[in-house]
């Protein structure tokens, strides 16, 4: 069928029965479950985007008795507000996604690891735990969730980085592999799923992986909660199928002046007007957490540029030397350029430190400043230089 | 400054005296005294058996883990990319006029701290800020006056 326009979805804050829902998942085996998330085709919410059915399957498949299922609400990319909403409005759905994972990978404790930011949603979100708990062990689940709070650390939105934050060390990001599937908080296997992937995957039970998979495109499953913000008439949270351009994007959300869109944050890629029509938001094009920010042409792409590295370079935990002083290069250099001390030429020299950082950082922050940095500085040199 | 009693032990009994025990007591502490003072670091030490050092490492590893003596009110204005185009300039003009004091300062009262966070998750509401854990959004200098105001009066 041919599509026009943006499809809206009403899947993530459609109320439901939770406890509907558990009685079913309750009913099926681990394997069937997983299956139902392999089917789906969903993928990881968060931004990384890996298959939640393989990432249960393999921590199913673990023999350690003792095993994690964590939700990641540590949500700190630049332009994502979702998980907030999400929490607020249907936090039963995100605990019903954490013990229906349980059952999967047969594990009996979850955590929730909350950003301190949102601290201001604890008392509520504690309240409405205290009555999921009663619930599932009215119908004989064996799961019991705990929340972690962050306290103003980006980089422990970073899985491992998350599991020393839980344990009560500084949030640097561990080697891989071992995998957290293998090897995650407290050294035991762990699933870590972002909330809107746990909110998915309860309603992938309810409704079932085929009517799941009918919405979105072949790589792109779904649909997807998206975060808009910046130069628009409509900023906000919107569920929307998967597998629109951004030029269809910007259609519906523009201010009619829309000369870049910022797609999947600070960390993410910034398209041009001149690539709206052939970008597609998913990961067969541009792949998002959900933030989506656009800039009209009154901003400077220079000012945007600097934010992101000024952010970066404070948010860098500093364990490894390509991230630690290639973001303070970075912002050095645009500065350098800008102020005419250095020459235009200058910023090939910074495309290929990003080009390093993406191969030699430990973790996917450092790997991922080069996203923007290389998207902004390709396709609005000018701005950066004059 | 401010003398940190019982409180250590009081949060040690509810979090326990495990590592995993570390942040919650932290936070615990920062709660009510809005940072951590060296001797509130040297406490925790004790009460769970690590190095005063894990503690500072730790503690000094988090923003909101202040280890810089901070007022009763902490606000934290974003400076993020949207909350930046939104106006965020003003506002914080309206915070040093109506405070008396810099970006990074506390008031001679210590009741207010004024600081620059990162994002804080209301670009769709910006310009945002936080103080303590509450947020405000969709700010204005007149809402921001408004806003102090009432804390003033507390």
């Amino acid at each position: 069928m041919e599509k026009t326009g943006l499809n809206k979805v009403d899947l993530i804050f459609e109320e439901i029965d939770p406890k509907e829902v558990l009685i079913k998942a309750s009913k099926m085996t681990s394997d069937e479950i997983i299956q139902n998330m392999l089917d789906s085709g969903l993928k990881g919410r968060g931004g990384a985007g890996f298959p939640t059915g393989l990432k249960w399957k393999y921590t199913a498949a673990e023999k350690e008795p003792e095993k994690y299922i964590v939700c990641n609400a540590d949500e700190g990319e630049p332009g994502t507000f979702k998980d907030r909403e999400i929490l607020d409005r249907v936090a039963y759905k995100v605990y019903g996604g954490m013990a229906i994972a349980g059952k999967a990978i047969g594990a009996k404790n979850g955590i929730v690891y909350l950003r301190g930011e949102y601290r201001f949603l604890l008392p509520k979100l504690m309240t409405e735990l205290e009555s999921f708990h009663k619930m599932i062990s009215e119908i004989g689940f064996d799961f019991k969730i705990r929340y972690c709070l962050g306290s103003g650390a980006y980089i422990c939105g970073e899985e491992s980085a998350l599991f020393e934050s839980v344990e009560g060390f500084r949030g640097e990001p561990r080697n891989k592999p071992p995998y957290p599937t293998t090897s995650g908080v407290y050294n035991k296997p762990t699933s870590i799923n972002n909330v809107e992937t746990l909110v998915t995957a309860t309603m992938i039970i309810k409704h079932g992986p085929a009517s799941y998979s009918q919405l979105g495109t072949k790589d792109s499953r779904g649909s997807k909660v998206f975060s808009i913000s910046g130069d628009t008439p409509t900023p906000g949270i919107f569920e929307l199928e998967l597998g629109m351009s951004v030029q269809e994007f910007v259609n519906e959300f523009g201010d009619g002046d829309t000369k870049a869109v910022q797609v999947g944050g600070a960390s993410g890629f910034c398209v041009p007007r001149k690539k709206f029509q052939d970008t597609i938001i998913g990961f067969e094009g541009v792949p998002t957490g959900g933030s989506m920010k656009l800039f009209n042409s009154s901003r400077s792409m220079y000012n945007v540029l600097h934010n992101y590295l000024d952010f970066f370079a404070e948010e860098s935990c500093g364990q490894c030397t390509p991230c630690r002083v290639g973001c303070q290069q970075l912002l050095k250099g645009v500065e350098k350029v800008k102020k005419g001390e250095a020459k235009s030429i200058y910023l090939n020299e910074l495309v290929k430190l990003a080009d390093t950082m993406k191969i030699a950082s430990k973790c996917g922050l450092g790997q991922s400043v080069g996203n923007a940095f290389k998207t902004i500085v390709e396709n609005f040199r000018e701005e950066i230089i004059y | 400054m401010y003398q940190v009693g019982n409180l250590v032990k009081e949060l040690s009994d509810k979090h326990g005296r495990q590592r995993d025990s570390l942040m919650p007591i932290l936070q615990g502490i920062v709660e009510k005294h809005n940072y951590l003072t060296d001797e509130a670091m040297v406490e925790v030490a004790k009460e769970l058996d690590i190095s005063a050092a894990e503690v500072y490492g730790t503690a000094s590893f988090y923003t909101f883990l202040d280890t810089q003596a901070r007022g009763k009110y902490v606000i934290r204005i974003c400076k993020t990319i949207t909350c930046s185009m939104k106006g965020k300039i003003e506002i914080i003009q309206t915070l040093e006029d109506m405070l008396k004091i810099k970006v990074g300062e506390t008031t001679a009262d210590n009741n207010f701290s004024l600081i620059e966070t990162n994002c804080i998750g209301w670009c769709h509401k910006a310009p945002a800020m936080l103080i303590n854990e509450i947020p405000y959004t969709e700010l204005t200098p007149e809402k921001v006056v408004d806003i102090i105001e009432g804390y003033m009066l507390k």
